[in-house]
C-alpha cells in the first residue's frame, strides 16, 4: 500500500480537517485505491504535450472584460448577513493575538 | 385538466387564450408538490410566495395586453446549488443550512425576466459531488420511475422533480455529468451547454474548469427554450463567452438527414447489454433519419476517469477552502483557537465524500505530487480534448450511452466510491473536453425490472443547435419510447 495513514493525517491537517481515528482508517483504503486507479495516467507519454487549465473560446484575450466602472454591490449588513458571528460591522473570530497587560 | 403535465408551448398556448392562469398553474404545482414530494422528496425547500407573487405579475402582464415572455408562467425547479436571493441555498451541505443568498444568480434571473415561476431548490449531492444523491446531508431522493432506487446525480432533486411533474423544468449543474446522468436515471431530457454557454455567476463553485449550468425538461423543446433564455454573455462571469447564441427554439422540427453520426468504438467495449441494445438501437433509429453512421475512436477514453478526478478534486480543495466557519456557514461552538475553529468546523460541517474529495485534491497539489498528479491530468486532458477535435473533423454528432449502468437501489454502492465514480466514464470525457451534451431517453432495459436507458449526444464546442436538432428528431421519431 503506497497510501499511509501517515498520509491521510498529512493531508487532512493541509486541508484544515481534523479527522477522528476512525474516520483515518475508514478513508486510507478509499483513497489509496483511488490513487493507485488514478496511477494509470503513467502509461500515457506526456512529455510533449502541452498541459491545459479550461477550454477558451474563440475570440480576443480580453473579449470578457467588463467596462471598468464603478457599479452598486453589497451593503456591509447584507455582508454580514449570513455571518456567524459578527460585532461592530466585522466578521468576529477568536482571539489571535495575545494581549500584553 | 392537469396542469403539471404541460409542455412549455402547451403552457403559452393556455396562457394566450386565457384559458388559465400563471396563478393556477403555479397553484397546481405547489399542491402536487405537497402530495407526492413525501414520496419522493425531491425539494429541500420552496418557495411558494415568489412564486405566486411571480406568476401574478405574469397574469398582470397578460391581462395588460402585452407580448407573452418565452417562459411566461412555467413553474421552475432551481438545484440547491444556485443562488436564489433571500432563500435558503445550502448545497444540501450542514455547512451551509442556515446561508441565505444575497443575490440571485444570471440564470434565475435571466428566467424570471422570462416570465418563469421559481417553485423552491431542489435536494442534490453535498456540493454537487456523488451520483445518486445519497451524498445529500439532509435526505436522499427518489426516483420517481422506482422509488426503491436513486434518480442519479448529483442533480437528483432536479431531475426527479421534472420526472415527477412536480416542475415543468428545471436548473441544474454538470461538472461531470450531474446533470445528464440524473436526467438519463429518471427517464427525461437533461444538457449542458459549451462550457462557457452558460453564466455561472451565483452558481456555487466545486470545479471551475468544468463546472456549467444546464436545464432539465420532459422534452427537448422544453430544454432548448430554457437553455435559449439562460445562454449568452455575462459581465459578472468572465468564463462566460462573449459569442451571439444562436436560435436553438428555431432548430426544433428539422430534418437531419445527412448528418454525420459518430459513435465511438471504446465506449460501447464491455458494455453491459442491457444498456447496449436500446444504444444500437437508438443508433439505428438515427439511420433511419438517414443520418450517416461513423464508427470513430477516441483513444484516450480509459484515462478519462483518473483525469476528471484529479483535476475536479484539486479544483474542489481550492473552492471549498472557502468555507471556514468566518464569513457565512457553520461554525463550532468548541475551539481552543483560530485553527482549531477552522478544523472543527469544517470536520463537523462536511460530509464524508466532500471530504474525501478536499483531501484527494490537496493531495494532488501538495508539495512533491503536483507533477505527478495534478500536472500529468491537465496534460491528459489535453489528449483527450485532442481526441474529440479529430473526432470532430469527421462526424458532426457522436452517440454514446450517458450512463453504462441503469438506476440502482439507494444504499447499494455509497460504500465503493471508487465503483461510483467508474460509472461517469461517459460524462466525464465530453466534461474535459468542454463540449456540450445532452441526455435523451432511449427506450427501456428490455429485463425486469424495467429501467430507464439515457442516450447522450455530443457535438462540438457551440454547436448546440445542431445538438438540439438531432436530440429532437430522434424524440420526434419515437427515440424515447424505443424497444
Amino acid at each position: 500500500m503506497a497510501f499511509t495513514e501517515k498520509d491521510v493525517r498529512y493531508v487532512a491537517d493541509l486541508a484544515h480537517l481534523e479527522l477522528t481515528e476512525d474516520e483515518v482508517k475508514k478513508y486510507l483504503p478509499q483513497l489509496d485505491s483511488i490513487l493507485q486507479y488514478v496511477d494509470k495516467l503513467n502509461e500515457l507519454d506526456t512529455t510533449a504535450v502541452e498541459p491545459m487549465a479550461q477550454v477558451t473560446y474563440p475570440g480576443s484575450e480580453n473579449a470578457s472584460f467588463r467596462a471598468d466602472e464603478a457599479h452598486k454591490n453589497f451593503t456591509q449588513d447584507q455582508a454580514l448577513a449570513n455571518a456567524p458571528e459578527q460585532g461592530a460591522g466585522s466578521f468576529k473570530v477568536p482571539s489571535v493575538i495575545e494581549r500584553e497587560d | 385538466m392537469d396542469f403539471t403535465t404541460l409542455s412549455i408551448s402547451q403552457i403559452r398556448e393556455l396562457l394566450k387564450s386565457r384559458q388559465v392562469t400563471a396563478v393556477e398553474i403555479a397553484e397546481a404545482h405547489l399542491t402536487q408538490i405537497e402530495e407526492k414530494d413525501k414520496e419522493v422528496r425531491a425539494y429541500l425547500s420552496l418557495c411558494p410566495e415568489r412564486a405566486l407573487a411571480q406568476a401574478k405579475k405574469v397574469d398582470e402582464s397578460i391581462a395588460a395586453g402585452e407580448a407573452l415572455a418565452p417562459l411566461a408562467g412555467v413553474p421552475v425547479a432551481v438545484k440547491d446549488v444556485i443562488l436564489t436571493r433571500g432563500t435558503r441555498t445550502t448545497c444540501a451541505s450542514q455547512i451551509l443550512e442556515s446561508f441565505v443568498a444575497p443575490y440571485d444568480a444570471t440564470a434565475v434571473q435571466r428566467l424570471e425576466n422570462a416570465g418563469a415561476v421559481i417553485l423552491g431548490k431542489t435536494n442534490c449531492d453535498e456540493f454537487a459531488m456523488g451520483s445518486s444523491t445519497e451524498n445529500s446531508s439532509f435526505f436522499p431522493t427518489r426516483n420517481p420511475r422506482d422509488l426503491t432506487r436513486v434518480p442519479g446525480g448529483s442533480s437528483g432533486g432536479s431531475a426527479a422533480a421534472v420526472a415527477a411533474n412536480l416542475a415543468t423544468v428545471a436548473l441544474g449543474s454538470d461538472t461531470g455529468g450531474s446533470i445528464r446522468q440524473p436526467s438519463a436515471f429518471c427517464d427525461i431530457v437533461g444538457m449542458m451547454g459549451t462550457y462557457g454557454r452558460v453564466s455561472r455567476y451565483g452558481l456555487v463553485a466545486f470545479a471551475s474548469s468544468l463546472d456549467h449550468i444546464g436545464p432539465f425538461g420532459r422534452s427537448v423543446s422544453d430544454v432548448a427554450r430554457v437553455l435559449q433564455v439562460i445562454a449568452g454573455p455575462d459581465p459578472l462571469d468572465s468564463t462566460c463567452a462573449a459569442l451571439p447564441v444562436d436560435d436553438y427554439v428555431g432548430a426544433l422540427n428539422r430534418d437531419i438527414r445527412g448528418t454525420r453520426v459518430g459513435v465511438p468504438t471504446e465506449f460501447l467495449k464491455g458494455l453491459n447489454p442491457d444498456i447496449g441494445g436500446n444504444i444500437q438501437k437508438g443508433i439505428d433509429l438515427l439511420a433511419k433519419l438517414d443520418c450517416q453512421i461513423v464508427p470513430i475512436s477516441l483513444p484516450h477514453t480509459d484515462y478519462a476517469i483518473g483525469c476528471y478526478y484529479i483535476i475536479c478534486t484539486a479544483e474542489a480543495s481550492s473552492n471549498l477552502a472557502r468555507y471556514d466557519g468566518v464569513r457565512y456557514g457553520f461554525r463550532s461552538t468548541e475551539h481552543d483557537d483560530l485553527q482549531d475553529m477552522y478544523r472543527k468546523s469544517r470536520n463537523l460541517g462536511f460530509g464524508a465524500e466532500v471530504k474525501r474529495r478536499i483531501m484527494l485534491g490537496t493531495y494532488v497539489l501538495s508539495s512533491g505530487y503536483y507533477d505527478a498528479y495534478y500536472l500529468k491530468g491537465q496534460k491528459v486532458r489535453t489528449l483527450i480534448t485532442r481526441d474529440f477535435t479529430e473526432a470532430f473533423d469527421e462526424v458532426d454528432v457522436i452517440v454514446t450511452p450517458t450512463s453504462p449502468i441503469p438506476p440502482f437501489r439507494l444504499g447499494e454502492k455509497v460504500d465503493d466510491p471508487l465503483q461510483m465514480y467508474l460509472a461517469d466514464i461517459y460524462t466525464v470525457t465530453a466534461s474535459l473536453a468542454g463540449i456540450p451534451g445532452i441526455s435523451v431517453p432511449c427506450g427501456k432495459t428490455p429485463s425486469e425490472p424495467r429501467l430507464p436507458v439515457g442516450m447522450q449526444i455530443l457535438a462540438n464546442h457551440f454547436d448546440e443547435a445542431r445538438l438540439l436538432r438531432v436530440a429532437d428528431a430522434f424524440e420526434k421519431a419515437g427515440g424515447f419510447g424505443i424497444s
